[in-house]
Formats: structure tokens, sequence, C-alpha cells
């Protein structure tokens, strides 16, 4: 997959896959790369190259229709839900149930009794249903979220960071959810800073690093460390992972960092080089 | 840090390990030890009370909140902050009050006729405006499309037999003069959504054209007679007591209220106002739909051009500069939010009547009818504040 934005090249082949049925993590630092690899997956902006295969099958996508049609669905970071309207109508929103399909009359007691069904599967205990979604604190309103991706995705739904802004009992609500959606079959990709959280939550990480996948790791085999040497360029191959990034700009880190290494020569001046 | 860690065969000399902060372990200690030692033992009774006394007032307010959950309790609730609620009641008092000033004149049927009758174009032009309003738009247009479309009409009358035209000629008047109406509102539409023109400027460039097409048209002079059957039945006419007007203007409020409230129209029109964003995620034409909803509040213009035509029995190219600003503080008044998101249609029904209802209450109590505009005036600023006082207050929980 490659994007560029004028001279910015933001992917630079880069490569992403997800299994059925698991909760993969796309880690990277700012700028890194994910959001536009999760962009492009969602349809949301158009690759320059590449392909996406699902299922083994090339296919196109020119809009966020087209993903939702393949049963791709995304949480997006700042929520898109409607505040003024309540939880039923904004899992609603764009695929309403109609009482007189001519009239486009919206059935409410159905959208409502669905929304109900729809949380009480995954174990969302909203207290009203019919509350706009202003009312309702931010793990709620993230759970409307990700209810409503869930609602309709059958393969894969992309997270971008869907626990930033919450609390920690809050954030645990949403890690479960995440773990529920995957229990029902579908693939979850989260985007995260939180490292524990990673771990604790995905079942495989990848990692992206200068808008290339730099590593794979099995979560259960990952410690924090290595999540973020692998970010930050500074790890190499270990036996848990295989790279696929060149090897020419990381050599050349490589390089520098004996130097800063050796406290006997800067110090004094820099005795924090090492940590780089 | 160097020489902590164990170099693994993968690592370039370089320490994954996060940075770990300098350990302090003696600084925090240190603190919470040295407060209670400080303090003599009487003091820590007292503060060991005052924080049981802060849990149990925690405690206390958290069952408060759990009874508050209760489904009456809700409802009520609901009720009271419903901006109509407060409108509707204010609404009651005013008429409370003229009535007991005025007991024989106040409120007669003549009296509510002359006020419904005066309020109908009004009505009318602010149930598109309460549309536009809830994408959190704005139509400064209506006054001068009511003009313009009034004004295609009666020119197609006057050459189509003037005053003596038969029903054909008018059906096809009216139709003309609402089309160009709505095409005017589409065009504005177009404009707010493609173009991204701030809805403030496109419908003020609208107002200001409309009208100099009207006045390019007639000359700068009023229209006179459209044909009979135009100014005898909508103008003047009445069904079961009740003039056409009134009718018209009601039922086009009820029909557009049901529409707002129970169709996909009026949901993706709020759900626009609310958070454009979410219903063009969503997969929604958010463009598309911007344009139906100009296009419908300028063809209702329109339809009160028509209305004012048939009830005035001419054009009235001056006379309506105002009534955007009427419109939008009835709409407002009504407890619709200028952000968009929030409103409805009955509580535009009962703001547009506010000051009508306190103009005619004025003349008849003999104060001067300068006060309605003084009160109403206030009364919308303080409408306005308490709408961004909350968005403010709802921004800062989410």
């Amino acid at each position: 997959m490659t994007k560029h934005y004028g001279r910015v090249l933001a992917l630079d082949g880069a490569e992403f896959t997800v299994q059925p049925g698991e909760v993969v993590a796309l880690i990277g630092d700012n700028g890194a790369g994910k959001s536009t690899l999760v962009k492009t997956l969602s349809g949301t902006i158009r690759p320059d190259g590449g392909e996406i295969l699902i299922e083994g099958k090339p296919v196109r996508m020119t809009s966020p229709l087209d993903a939702r049609r393949y049963g791709i669905e995304t949480v997006y970071q700042d929520l898109a839900l409607a505040p003024d309207l309540d939880a039923a109508a904004n899992l609603h929103l764009g695929r309403e149930l109609y009482l007189i399909p001519f009239l486009r009359v919206l059935n409410r007691s159905a959208m409502r009794e669905r929304a109900i069904a729809a949380f009480s599967d995954l174990g969302v205990s909203l207290p009203d249903v019919t509350a706009p979604v202003a009312t309702l604190s931010g793990g709620q309103r993230q759970s409307v979220a990700v209810a409503r991706a869930a609602l309709y995705a059958s393969k894969v739904i992309f997270m971008d960071e869907p626990t930033a802004a919450l609390g920690v009992v809050q954030r645990e609500r949403v890690l479960d959810l995440i773990r529920r959606v995957r229990d029902r079959g579908i693939s979850v990709v989260l985007i995260s800073h939180n490292m524990p959280e990673v771990l604790a939550v995905a079942d495989r990480v990848e990692v992206m690093r200068m808008g290339r996948r730099v590593a794979v790791l099995t979560a259960s085999q990952a410690t924090v460390e290595q999540l973020v040497g692998a970010m930050t360029g500074a790890l190499e191959v270990t036996a848990a992972l295989k790279t696929v990034a060149g090897e020419e700009d990381r050599s050349a880190f490589g390089k520098e960092i004996p130097n800063g290494a050796q406290p006997g020569q800067s110090a004094g001046t820099d005795p924090a080089g090492g940590t780089s | 840090m160097s020489g902590t860690g164990p170099d693994t065969p993968g690592m370039t000399g370089a320490q994954p390990d996060p940075p770990q902060p300098p350990a302090h372990p003696a600084s925090p200690a240190t603190v919470t030890e040295s407060a209670p030692a400080a303090a003599t033992p009487s003091a820590e009774a007292t503060l060991r009370a005052d924080s049981r006394m802060q849990e149990e007032r925690a405690a206390a307010k958290d069952r408060a909140a759990l009874r508050q959950a209760g489904l009456g309790q809700r409802v009520l609730r609901r009720t009271f902050t419903a901006n109509e609620s407060w409108t509707f009641l204010a609404l009651i008092a005013i008429m409370a009050f003229f009535t007991i000033k005025a007991p024989h004149s106040f409120l007669t049927t003549t009296d509510l006729t002359l006020i419904a009758e005066n309020a109908s174009p009004l009505l009318i032009m602010a149930v598109g405006q309460t549309f536009v309003i809830l994408t959190a738009g704005i139509d400064l247009s209506v006054g001068s499309v009511l003009v313009l479309s009034s004004v295609i009409s009666d020119e197609y009358y006057l050459h189509h037999g003037a005053g003596s035209g038969g029903w054909l000629t008018v059906i096809v008047g009216m139709v003309l003069g609402i089309a160009v109406a709505a095409a005017w509102g589409g065009m504005q539409g177009f404009l707010v959504s493609k173009a991204k023109i701030p809805p403030l400027i496109a419908t003020l460039g609208g107002f200001g054209a409309a009208l100099g097409v009207s006045y390019l048209i007639t000359g700068g002079v009023d229209l006179g007679s459209p044909p009979g059957p135009v100014k005898n039945t909508i103008g003047l006419g009445s069904v079961a007591g009740v003039p056409w007007l009134i009718v018209i203007s009601f039922v086009v409020t009820l029909v557009f209220g049901l529409l707002l409230r129970y169709t996909r129209f009026g949901e993706y029109t709020f759900a626009i106002g609310s958070n454009p964003e979410a219903p063009r995620r969503a997969g929604i034409a958010v463009d598309r739909h911007l344009i139906k909803v100009y296009t419908l509040a300028g063809g209702l213009s329109g339809l009160a051009g028509i209305l004012s035509l048939a009830f005035n029995d001419g054009t009235t190219l001056t006379g309506h500069s105002l009534d955007n600003l009427t419109v939008i503080t009835g709409v407002v008044l009504g407890g619709a939010s200028l952000f968009g998101g929030r409103g409805s249609m009955l509580g535009t029904f009962i703001g547009i009547f506010i000051p009508q209802v306190l103009n005619s209450g004025l003349v008849i109590i003999g104060v001067n009818v300068d006060w309605q505009q003084v009160a109403i005036g206030v009364v919308l600023v303080g409408a306005v504040y308490l709408d961004q006082f909350r968005l403010r207050l709802r921004d800062r929980v989410g």
C-alpha cells in the first residue's frame, strides 16, 4: 500500500494482515502511517498504489460505503455520533427502519427494540436508549459507537484510539466490549498508543514505522519494551518477530547509538545520550 | 542508563527500555508521613470526622442520582427541560395577563382570527426556517423570496387576463411563484453545501438579490389585483368560518411538523445540525439533504408569497424586509437552537404567536406597541444566552 501527500510519503509499501476472529493491534509512533493505512482500508482515502485482498480476492474500495458492503466498519476517534439524537437513532443512522417505507416514516419502536437487543448482546448497559447521546458518559458514547459498528460489521471493525479519552473503568468496559466483539467472530483492528492495553486485549500486534510494517508480534509473547523498541526503530529482529522493512536506515541508526552509549567519552556533557 | 540492561543479540546497542523516571522513593513517602505527624491528635480527629462526613454526603448524592433515574421523573424532567414547554408557559402567561386586563376584547373570536391571519405567512416561513435552523443554518432571504414569489405569480396573472383569470390561470400562477421560490432556495442551499459559503452570507446575498429581481420585474411599483378566485377564496374566503389563510398555514405546519418528527427527512435534518460528520460517515448525502432543506424553505416562502398576494390583493414590495428577523425570532423563541440539532415545530408554532399576541394585547390595553419590540428583543437575547450556556455545559461533560 502506497500513499503520497504531495512530497510526503505517508505509506511506503505498507502491509497489513487481519485473520478472521482476532484482535490485531496496529501500533506506531505519531506519523508512522497507522491512520492513513486504516483510512485506505476502510475506503475513506484512496491509496496511490497497492491492493486490498478480502478472503484472497482483490477488491476496490472507493468509498466507505464500499468497505461497508464488504462487512468492514470503522469506529472513529472523535466518535461520529449525533449528540442530539438518542442512542437508538444513532445506531440506525443511515440504516433506518421504516413503518411506512414509501413515506420514509421511521419505525422508532422497532429501532428502539433492536438497539436494546444489540446493547444487551454486547453487555453494554445504557440507562435509557431514548436519551440524547449528549447526556451519556464518554464510555457509554464509545460503547454506542462500538455497538453500532458491531451491529453491521460482518468481518472487520477498525477502531482508531477507542479508549483515548476515557477513564480507567470506562476503558476496561470498552476493552471487554472489544473482546466480546471478537468472540462473535468479527476481527477487530485496534489502533492504540497505550502499550499495556494493546498487550491486554490484542492477539497479535503489527508495528508500523515510517510508512512500513516493521514487525509482527504475538501479543502473548511480546513485552512493552519490545513494542516500544519496534516502534522507535531501536529494536532489531528478535526471535519473536520478523522484520519487513529495509535495513539501511536502521543500520545508520545503529551506528550512532554506540557513540552515545559510551558515557566515558561524553560524560558530563550528554549523560542521557544513550537512552535515545 | 547504559550498562543496566544486557545486550540482547537483536539490539544494536540501544536500550529499548522505556526511559525510567529517576526514582525518588523517599519524597512521596515523607509527605504522607509528615502530614499526620505534624497534626495534633485532636486536629487529626476532626480531619477524620470531616472526611467521613464527606463520604456520607457523596453516598447520599449517589443515591439521589439513582432515584432520579426512575422513569416517571425522567419524563417529568424532560418535559421541563424541553424548551417549548417554557415557551408555551410564557404564551399562556401572556394570554392570562391580557385576558384579565381586557376580558371583553382580548382573545375574542375576531381578535384571535386577526392575530392568526396576520401570523399566517410568517408561520409558513417559520416552518421552513425551522428546518434550516435545525441544520445549524439560517435563512435571511425569506421575506424577499416571499415578495419574489408574489411578483412572479402576479406578473403571470397580469399577462393572462389579470383580475378576470380563471382557476387554471390561478393554479399555474401559484405553481410558478412557488417553483421560482423553491429554485431560489435550492440555489442558496447549493451555495451553502457545495460552495461552502456560510449560510448567513449565502442567504443575505439571496435576500438582496431576490428583492432586486422583484423590483426589476415590477419597476418598483406594486402589481395590482390577482384573479378573482385567488382573492375570494384564499384571500378573504373561509371554510366553516375559519379563514383559508389560517387553514392553509396550520395544515402546512402540521404536515411539516409530522415530517420533521416522524420521517427520515426530519431525522437527517436533526443529525446534520447535531454533528454533520456523523451522517456523512454513515454514508448519508449531507450536501444533497442541505440543498433539499433550503429548497423547502424557499418553496414555503413562495407559498407565503401566494397567501400574501391573495390577502393583500396585490404584491407588497415593501413591508417584508424585516420578515426574516421576525421569523427567526419566532423559531428561536420556540426553543430551536441556532447551533443546530434542537428544536420542534410545536415550539416554532408557539414562538411565532408570542410577538403577535403580545402586540395585539398591548394595543387592546392601550400601551405603546413599541414595548412589544423591546420585550421580544430582551427575551430573544436571553433565550440564546441560555442555549449557548447549555451547549457549553454539554461540551464540557462530553
